[in-house]
């Protein structure tokens, strides 16, 4: 292998220049691939570190994915045709029974943070105007664990609501349309009838206009009474440690108390497809440059081949074996892979590092942009691993035209 | 008698074409250890391509080729590389030496292909056969430094390499100076008669063929009696 090896080394000196333009190529290749896949990685990871702070990692609800099946069905269990129309479920208080219990659960896994929450709609009535809002009743002191509203309070806190029940927190941009004022008194209206006053002790602005507009959070006790619900959740909001095993968990979960489960991963399906489809779109860009480079590589060797049909022909007539031969074209692509890579890397570093030190604040935003770039170790593997990969393929063909080359025909034909 | 090296019979080499060609018809010949042979005939006679097929460069459509006593007419390509890499060695015209390798790069180039000695035994052993031919000064040149004759006797060395059982060679002198024809031609010689490998030359000079233990003369692909 070495005396191969020193063979496809030399017929690459030889042709310094071009092989100098091809390694060039696949060096930029796998630069551009690096600092391309690492910002789409870091956007993607920057993204889904937003979704997954924003959402709950699973949050169980008090419906059931399928309903349940009516005893004559059970009975016969398909075995028969059976039809039963116009089910009407029994009335009953609708909520997670036992949510303490489950909540309870929750917490004894280790790093699990678990709140229970009764969300419904409400009517708020302030000085003659009316607006629908959504009104999620959580535990004050629990509910900072599993959301981030603490984060976006802008007035008063979400604590608050402990030291009075009959308090409430409310969005900014409904402050705003309604010219509240923090400490004002509101009054919701539930479906049931009920009516109740709030004090407002708090505001949040997330920047999502609408959740600003119609959102607002109340104490749970007093959620329950609103709503006519006493000792009832219908959402368990849960966190998780590690969030990439929401999926696993809430399936888990599921299994064992019958409750719809709703990992962040199922709820925001589409989202991760788009992640999905716009990783596709990236790699095959970023690919294109180095199959643009390989095609490089391609043309070297396959020159190389071409002039070298005499050499083939003394080394195949000297009992070099037609594997040889291909072998020796195929370690001219290895080695401008290797070097090309080895180039590659830590230009694509150096970009990387570059961009980092981008800054700039796009127009109408409050926020500063920094270029969210991975510098995972995979990164660097699938560049290198694809500059590679590409170099061999496409010192193949030509490698495998030279090892078919006879060597009575070359010297037949003289020189 | 010295033993076979290589025997033929009914050897047949044809090229199908749109016009069918005979290259080789029906030729039996056998070489001795030891021996000379010089393979004559005009030029498109046959007499390389029968080189070749005694070279198993070439596979004869037909007919039975003996090497050593065994049949190799059915070996694979990889088994005649093989044979060729330990048994064989060639001489051609226009030289062919690898042009990124020195002279003694290019001797030892077969040797470590067949990978049976040591790097530092295969360097001695390229340096000496070098010597031997008289180009012990020339041994780091690069093939485009060397003049025609030189060349020819790096090539004679490469082909010596592996201590080959039969050398074969074609128009060894053809592109050469008288001078340096003689010397080639006297090394041949020599390498039959003092070291007992068979020699095979193609060639159309006639001096060759006065030196030599017994002449082959091919005909239209046919050996004549």
């Amino acid at each position: 292998m070495r005396l191969l090896a020193s063979i496809a080394l030399k017929h690459l000196l030889a042709r310094k220049r071009q092989s100098l333009v091809s390694l060039l190529g696949i060096v930029l290749g796998v630069a551009f691939f690096l600092t391309i896949s690492s910002l789409m990685q870091g956007s993607e990871k920057d993204f889904i570190r937003r979704l997954i702070d924003n959402l709950p990692h699973i949050f169980v609800t008090d419906t059931y994915r399928n309903p349940s099946l009516q005893p004559v069905e059970r009975f016969y269990n398909g075995k028969g045709a059976i039809e039963v129309r116009s089910v009407k479920p029994v009335t009953e208080t609708r909520g997670i029974r036992g949510y303490e219990q489950i909540v309870d659960y929750l917490r004894s896994l280790s790093g699990v943070e678990a709140s229970p929450v009764l969300a419904g709609q409400g009517v708020l009535s302030f000085a003659g105007k009316n607006t629908a809002l959504s009104l999620d009743g959580m535990i004050p002191e629990d509910i900072k664990d599993v959301v981030t509203i603490q984060d976006y309070m802008i007035s008063g806190s979400i604590g608050d609501l402990i030291a009075n029940p009959n308090g409430i927190v409310l969005g900014a941009e409904l402050m705003r349309t309604f010219s509240l004022q923090r400490g004002d008194n509101i009054t919701v209206t539930a479906p049931t009838g009920q009516v109740r006053t709030f004090k407002i002790l708090g505001v949040f602005r997330t920047g999502r206009s609408e959740y600003d507009l119609n959102h607002g959070f109340v104490s749970l006790k007093r959620m329950q009474s609103l709503m006519n619900r006493p000792h009832r959740a219908n959402t368990i909001i849960v966190k998780l440690p590690d969030p990439y095993r929401a999926r696993a968990i809430a399936a888990d979960l599921e299994s064992r108390i019958g409750y719809k489960s709703i990992s962040w991963q199922e709820s925001s399906e589409d989202l991760m497809s788009t992640l999905a489809i716009r990783n596709i779109i990236m790699y095959s860009v970023v690919s294109s440059v180095l199959i643009v480079a390989a095609f490089g590589i391609y043309n070297v060797i396959s020159t190389v081949v071409m002039e070298k049909h005499r050499d083939i022909a003394i080394l195949k007539s000297m009992g070099f074996l037609a594997r040889d031969i291909q072998r020796i074209f195929l370690i001219q692509g290895l080695i401008l892979g290797i070097i090309g890579s080895l180039l590659g890397l830590p230009l694509g570093s150096a970009l990387m590092y570059a961009l980092m030190q981008v800054e700039f604040k796009p127009p109408g935003s409050t926020q500063v942009i920094v270029m969210p770039l991975d510098w995972g170790w995979m990164q660097f593997a699938i560049a290198s691993g694809f500059a590679l990969s590409a170099a061999l393929i496409a010192a193949f063909l030509p490698a495998r035209k030279g090892s078919r080359v006879q060597p009575v025909d070359i010297l037949r034909g003289g020189v | 008698m010295r033993e076979i090296v290589i025997r033929t019979e009914h050897l047949t080499r044809k090229l199908f074409g749109e016009v069918p060609v005979t290259l080789v018809e029906d030729a039996g010949l056998e070489i001795r250890r030891g021996e000379f042979v010089v393979i004559t005939g005009p030029s498109g006679s046959g007499k390389s391509s029968l080189l070749y097929l005694l070279g198993l460069l070439d596979m004869p459509t037909s007919g039975t080729l003996w090497m050593n006593g065994e049949n190799v007419s059915a070996y694979s390509e990889d088994k005649l590389a093989e044979l060729r890499l330990a048994e064989l060695g060639f001489v051609f015209q226009f030289h062919f030496l690898l042009p990124e390798f020195s002279a003694l790069e290019n001797v030892m180039l077969p040797m470590k292909r067949l990978g049976r000695m040591s790097d530092k035994q295969i360097r001695t052993r390229a340096v000496s056969l070098l010597t031997d031919l008289g180009l012990e000064e020339q041994q780091h040149k690069l093939p485009h430094q060397l003049s025609g004759g030189q060349s020819q006797r790096v090539a004679i060395a490469r082909a010596l390499a592996n201590d080959p059982l039969l050398i074969l060679a074609d128009e060894p002198t053809g592109n050469l100076d008288s001078a340096s024809s003689e010397n080639v031609e006297n090394i041949l010689k020599e390498l039959a008669h003092l070291h007992h490998r068979a020699v095979a030359v193609v060639t159309h000079e006639t001096r060759f063929a006065t030196a030599a233990d017994r002449v082959i003369n091919i005909v239209d692909g046919r050996i004549q009696d």
